[in-house]
């Protein structure tokens, strides 16, 4: 075990020096120049030597040098500042950060209550109408965009029935009901559209551990169907599906992004479209790195949990 | 994996395979049927609309579904169902244009990565790595904030997206490829490389590519119509499926839902379209990615 965590510990370092390269990268092709925008933004224009700025912001440097400095800032926890706002960035997303990881949890609990029961279903009751409605709803919910649907609760239940999903946004530790309200609405949608794989998934593990030996030993035994299928057959099923869990993680923030925005949750993604839009790059790049850095973190994660779950990946 | 053995090769006439594919995977046939009307309509989308993409009438503002309007108007009195056949129209463009460009992306770095293996494959697996970590929409958002919107721009950012997440699967069958008895043979008896490639390695990839490009224009379509919708795509007043749920618009969906109805409607049926017959593609090209 302790063999698996140290080679997949190192397996991570290249990714991870590739991560921080594609960030650095965006940060250096910006549009005009960094220290431009300072100077449009701070009103220094006047009688500041754009030398001077740029050999205080390390400009002058070769481009190497450049990287090390940003990536020792970085690791001290130095994001620069938002160009707006004037506030650290660092501190702007300790704020955001909680929020989209509690609504990707809340997602990812929507996604595994729809999806593992339905997998479970449609593997038994393998080419009936009941796993061909099923697998076409998850092929459905793979195609509508979560945009839409979105929309669709925005607009329908307030002109049918004038309700409509609170937008109100009130930390977890003030108000937690008022915080799951809110955050329900966009959680079950991104929910909905992730088990979508999450049940595919399931069914074709399910479908496969059906077939092994030792399920036919447990139905010659005499064995209830039950038992058999929560006792013998989910627990072997269930070990590549917490895999999905670290392949989604891509698909849960992109989607965040969108019902973030759409549903006013002042997570990442509204933090980074907001910054988008005022062209405050500091920030941009700051989110950019931090969801690339946490979706390699849960990956890793998740690889080592599966790992300790099957000792054959061990090897 | 016995059934695989008995299928029969791939008909060479598209005709005779797409009837094929209907009396066997009939959904995957329908689907086929509605990508190509979905086609039709974005290739004729100017002879077929009945109104201009922004003629506005004044008189007719936010009608409801008619005769003369099918899809009702909107809040300056365009004609949606016109709307919807030009973002049709923009829909193929860059589906079709992003789609190939990152096949080609695919190809290119799979079947030379995958080929020739060795120091630089593996310097290039940990940068796709890196890049399949961000999130799709997380990296268009960002590379659009940085060399700004409009068709080429999403088209090349598309393309580069999913070309480089892409190649990992054309690598995947490279190797499956360079293991078999006829490239050994064809390199034993001295032929070059570029021969080897072309006549032996990219004939039998074929089929995945075929596949991965059919899924990809469903992705890029899908792509395209969320950065619209977050106000990231193609600027206005060009109509996008994407665009047509956001921005201005959005305020009289409450005075006229069919506002809400219409793209996010023309946008699931096409996707979910494709995506059935690319899985029926794929079940009827490549037997050996059957189910997964």
């Amino acid at each position: 075990m302790q063999a698996f965590i140290i080679r997949r510990l190192l397996a991570v370092i290249p990714t991870l020096l590739f991560t921080s390269v594609i960030v650095f990268a965006s940060i250096r092709l910006i549009p005009g120049d960094v220290v431009d925008l300072m100077l449009a933004q701070n009103d220094i224009s006047s009688g500041t030597d754009r030398a001077v700025i740029e050999a205080a912001l390390g400009l002058d440097k070769p481009i190497y040098e450049q990287y090390f400095v940003w990536v020792s800032n970085i690791l001290q926890g130095d994001f620069g500042y938002s160009l707006w706002q004037n506030t650290p960035v660092a501190e702007q997303l300790a704020l955001t950060l909680p929020i989209t990881f509690e609504l990707g949890l809340l997602a990812l609990i929507v996604a595994l209550t729809v999806a593992i029961p339905r997998g479970i279903y449609s593997a038994m009751k393998q080419d009936t109408l009941g796993d061909y409605l099923t697998r076409s709803f998850s092929l459905l919910m793979l195609a509508i965009p979560s945009f839409w649907l979105g929309t669709l609760v925005m607009v329908f239940p307030s002109v049918w029935w004038r309700w409509a999903p609170p937008l109100q946004y009130t930390p977890f530790f003030e108000d937690p009901l008022g915080n799951l309200a809110h955050m329900l609405v966009p959680a079950v949608l991104l929910g909905l559209s992730l088990s979508a794989v999450t049940m595919r998934m399931t069914r074709t593990m399910m479908l496969e551990v059906l077939r092994q030996d030792y399920i036919r030993t447990a139905r010659a035994k005499g064995l209830k169907e039950n038992l058999i299928i929560f006792r013998h057959a989910l627990r072997n099923c269930l070990i590549p599906v917490v895999t999905l869990i670290g392949l989604q993680a891509p698909l849960l923030i992109g989607g965040a992004v969108i019902l973030e925005q759409i549903f006013v949750v002042p997570g990442m993604g509204l933090m980074l479209l907001e910054a988008v839009f005022q062209r405050d790059y500091p920030v941009v790049t700051g989110v950019f790195l931090i969801v690339g850095v946490s979706i390699l973190l849960i990956n890793l994660v998740v690889d080592l949990t599966y790992g300790f779950l099957d000792p054959k990946v061990r090897h | 994996m016995s059934e695989v053995s008995l299928q029969a090769p791939p008909s060479n006439s598209p005709l005779a395979f797409h009837r094929k594919m209907l009396r066997h995977k009939p959904l995957g046939g329908i689907g086929g049927l509605v990508f190509a009307i979905f086609l039709f309509c974005g290739v004729f989308a100017d002879v077929l609309a009945p109104y201009g993409m922004n003629e506005t009438n004044m008189q007719k503002v936010l009608e409801a579904p008619s005769l003369d309007h099918w899809m009702g108007t909107d809040h300056i009195g365009r004609d949606v169902f016109s709307r919807i056949l030009y973002g049709a129209q923009l829909s193929v463009i860059i589906g079709f244009l992003a789609a190939g460009l990152a096949t080609v992306i695919s190809i290119i770095l799979g079947v030379l990565t995958g080929y020739f293996g060795g120091k630089i494959d593996m310097l290039i697996q940990r940068f796709v790595d890196a890049w399949m970590t961000f999130p799709d929409l997380v990296l268009l958002i960002v590379v659009v904030s940085i060399i700004g919107p409009g068709v080429t721009q999403i088209i090349i950012i598309l393309g580069c997206l999913y070309g480089i997440a892409g190649s990992r699967i054309i690598r995947g069958s490279t190797i499956a490829v360079r293991e078999n008895m006829y490239t050994h043979a064809a390199q034993s008896m001295g032929a070059r490389t570029l021969h080897v490639l072309w006549f032996h390695v990219l004939p039998n990839v074929m089929p995945v590519v075929i596949v991965l490009f059919t899924t990809r224009v469903g992705a890029v379509i899908l792509a395209e119509a969320g950065l619209s919708f977050l106000g990231l795509g193609i600027p206005p007043p060009v109509p996008t499926w994407g665009s047509m749920l956001s921005g201005g618009g959005r305020t009289y969906m409450y005075v006229g839902p069919w506002l809400a109805l219409a793209p996010g409607l023309a946008l699931t049926i096409v996707v979910y379209s494709i995506n059935v017959y690319g899985d029926a593609l794929r079940d009827m090209l490549d037997p050996r990615m059957r189910g997964r």
